[in-house]
């Protein structure tokens, strides 16, 4: 029993972190549509964000909080301005946005690496978050009940904004049609702008919290990119509701796996589930039933 | 109000609209008329601002609104209805037009929302719906109520009746002859139903692969001289 709640609770918290480093790509992938490469170099700067905060201030805790709203606009910030420079101007050609995304992700990871060096750095953890709780038998570490409450907040605040703000269902109809949004006296090209941010901003965060579970490097967001584009895909592509489901259950999937193999054969299970399963559904987990065309 | 001079205009390389000029009168309808291929379309999407003209003005009150963006032209009193029933399939209805509501620089906000919903009451009891799943008759409905809540001067219809069932189509001719008799708004109408569009205008524009070939004074008793122009 023990060890099924112990897997149990590593399966959801690797969920959590996949879910919080997708949640950016819910928005710039599966609303926009736009394959961006440099999402995870977004991540890489929230990361390096709680780093460099962290020197000057000293207090772990409070460098912490400070570094979410931060790299919140470091990140988005840098989204924005690759949406304004680039992105924008390829819309229409998806294959050219990879490889400029892309370009401009080995071109962020070696700034980082001119400015950081190429060693990884290690920040230090919140004495909070630094030891573990006991339920029923199974010790849970603290950084990683963070990680999964933090990781469930933001798909709150972010389902938040896109339901119930004039925001929000300005991004729902820019992607849904763009021609009728602009004709309805939306400026599309600044919902693409603000989109990109929040998206962006999101991977800033996940950065974030992804300082409490090992150090981090030029890398730290390519590591995780090729899982959270998984997510985005196998929970169809813009729903929300999906990608929670996806990446909780490809968390569970792989920590099950991961006791009963090794780490390489839960992977490549995992990958060939998933190529298997976009078979029968390529539309993904969820998609929306309707009548009209458009 | 709103005067097409001159304009020339398409896709990619290929010419739609061909020296074409249109005006339509403070307070008045204008209709286009013509067979499937005609550029009625695309002349309405040119007015609008979704089609570059590369040759030609659109003036909006003799301002010169040729290279204005879409969402810059509604801001200054245009809306448009696009051919197709079309929505945002994903909102419910209440959400398509409160998102135009909430954006709306000229002020439409909840009364203009309210006034939309009183000409097309069906709307009210499908509020909380997805316009994906209304019917065809309702997204047009819909998409005209959209298209008020900006509450504009000139309303850019394209082909309203198109592909509905005669009872709605009933319920939006009338819709649309009430609100140009009300005053206060110039209407744009491209219709393949003559009959209609006669009623409702006071000037009428044939249009044949890209070229007015026929213009004049509208009203039921040039509706023979049109549908003649039409048949050629």
């Amino acid at each position: 029993m023990t060890v099924i709640l112990n897997q149990s609770f590593t399966g959801v918290s690797i969920g959590a972190v996949l879910l919080l480093i997708a949640l950016g790509l819910t928005l710039t992938f599966g609303q926009m549509g736009v394959i961006n490469m440099a999402h995870g170099e977004f991540i890489m700067a929230g990361a390096y964000t709680t780093y460099v905060l962290q020197k000057p201030i000293g207090d772990a805790g409070v460098s912490l909080l400070l570094a979410l709203p931060v790299a919140f606009l470091v990140a988005g910030s840098m989204g924005a301005l690759l949406e304004w420079l680039l992105i924008r101007r390829l819309y229409t050609r998806p294959l050219d946005t990879l490889l400029v995304t892309w370009g401009v992700s080995l071109m962020l990871q070696q700034l980082a690496r001119d400015i950081f060096g190429a060693p990884n750095v290690q920040t230090t953890a919140p004495g909070l978050l630094t030891g573990s709780v006991s339920v029923a038998g199974v010790n849970l570490a603290t950084s990683r009940l963070f990680i999964l409450g933090f990781a469930l907040l933001c798909v709150a605040g972010l389902a938040a904004i896109l339901r119930t703000t004039p925001l929000g269902r300005r991004i729902r109809a820019v992607v849904q049609n763009r021609d009728l949004a602009e004709v309805s006296g939306i400026a599309t090209g600044r919902v693409d702008r603000t989109t990109f941010f929040i998206g962006s901003g999101l991977a800033g965060m996940a950065g974030v919290a992804l300082t409490l579970i090992g150090p981090i490097g030029p890398t730290t967001g390519t590591n995780y990119i090729v899982d959270a584009f998984l997510v985005v895909v196998v929970g169809g592509i813009g729903r929300l509701r999906g990608a929670v489901i996806t990446a909780f259950v490809l968390g569970l999937l792989q920590s099950v796996l991961e006791y009963s193999t090794t780490v390489s054969v839960a992977k490549v299970v995992v990958l060939v589930g998933i190529v298997a399963f976009l078979q029968w559904r390529p539309q993904g987990l969820y998609t929306v039933r309707t009548r009209s065309l458009v | 109000m709103l005067e097409i001079n001159d304009v020339r205009a398409g896709y990619d390389r290929t010419t739609v609209l061909h020296e074409v000029t249109v005006a339509v009168p403070d307070d008045g309808v204008a209709a286009v008329l013509g067979h499937n291929g005609a550029g009625k379309s695309t002349l309405l999407r040119t007015a609008m601002g979704l089609i570059r003209p590369s040759h030609g003005t659109v003036l909006l009150d003799g301002e010169d609104i040729t290279r204005l963006a879409p969402h810059q032209r509604v801001a200054r009193g245009m809306a448009y209805v696009p051919q197709g029933q079309q929505s945002f399939p994903h909102l419910t209805t209440a959400e398509n037009l409160r998102l135009v509501a909430d954006g709306s620089p000229r002020g439409g906000g909840r009364d203009a929302i309210a006034e939309a919903l009183d000409l097309f009451p069906v709307l009210r009891e499908l509020a909380h719906r997805r316009a994906g799943l209304l019917s065809g008759g309702q997204r047009q409905q819909l998409a005209i109520a959209r298209a008020l809540v900006t509450r504009p001067r000139i309303l850019l219809l394209d082909e309203p009746t198109e592909g509905i069932q005669p009872s709605v189509v009933a319920e939006i001719e009338t819709t649309v002859l009430s609100l140009a008799a009300r005053g206060g708004l110039c209407v744009l109408l491209v219709e393949q139903h003559v009959g209609f569009a006669m009623r409702a205008a006071e000037r009428y524009y044939v249009l044949e692969a890209g070229r007015v070939t026929s213009s004049g004074e509208g009203g039921t008793g040039a509706e023979r001289t049109v549908r003649e122009a039409l048949s050629v």
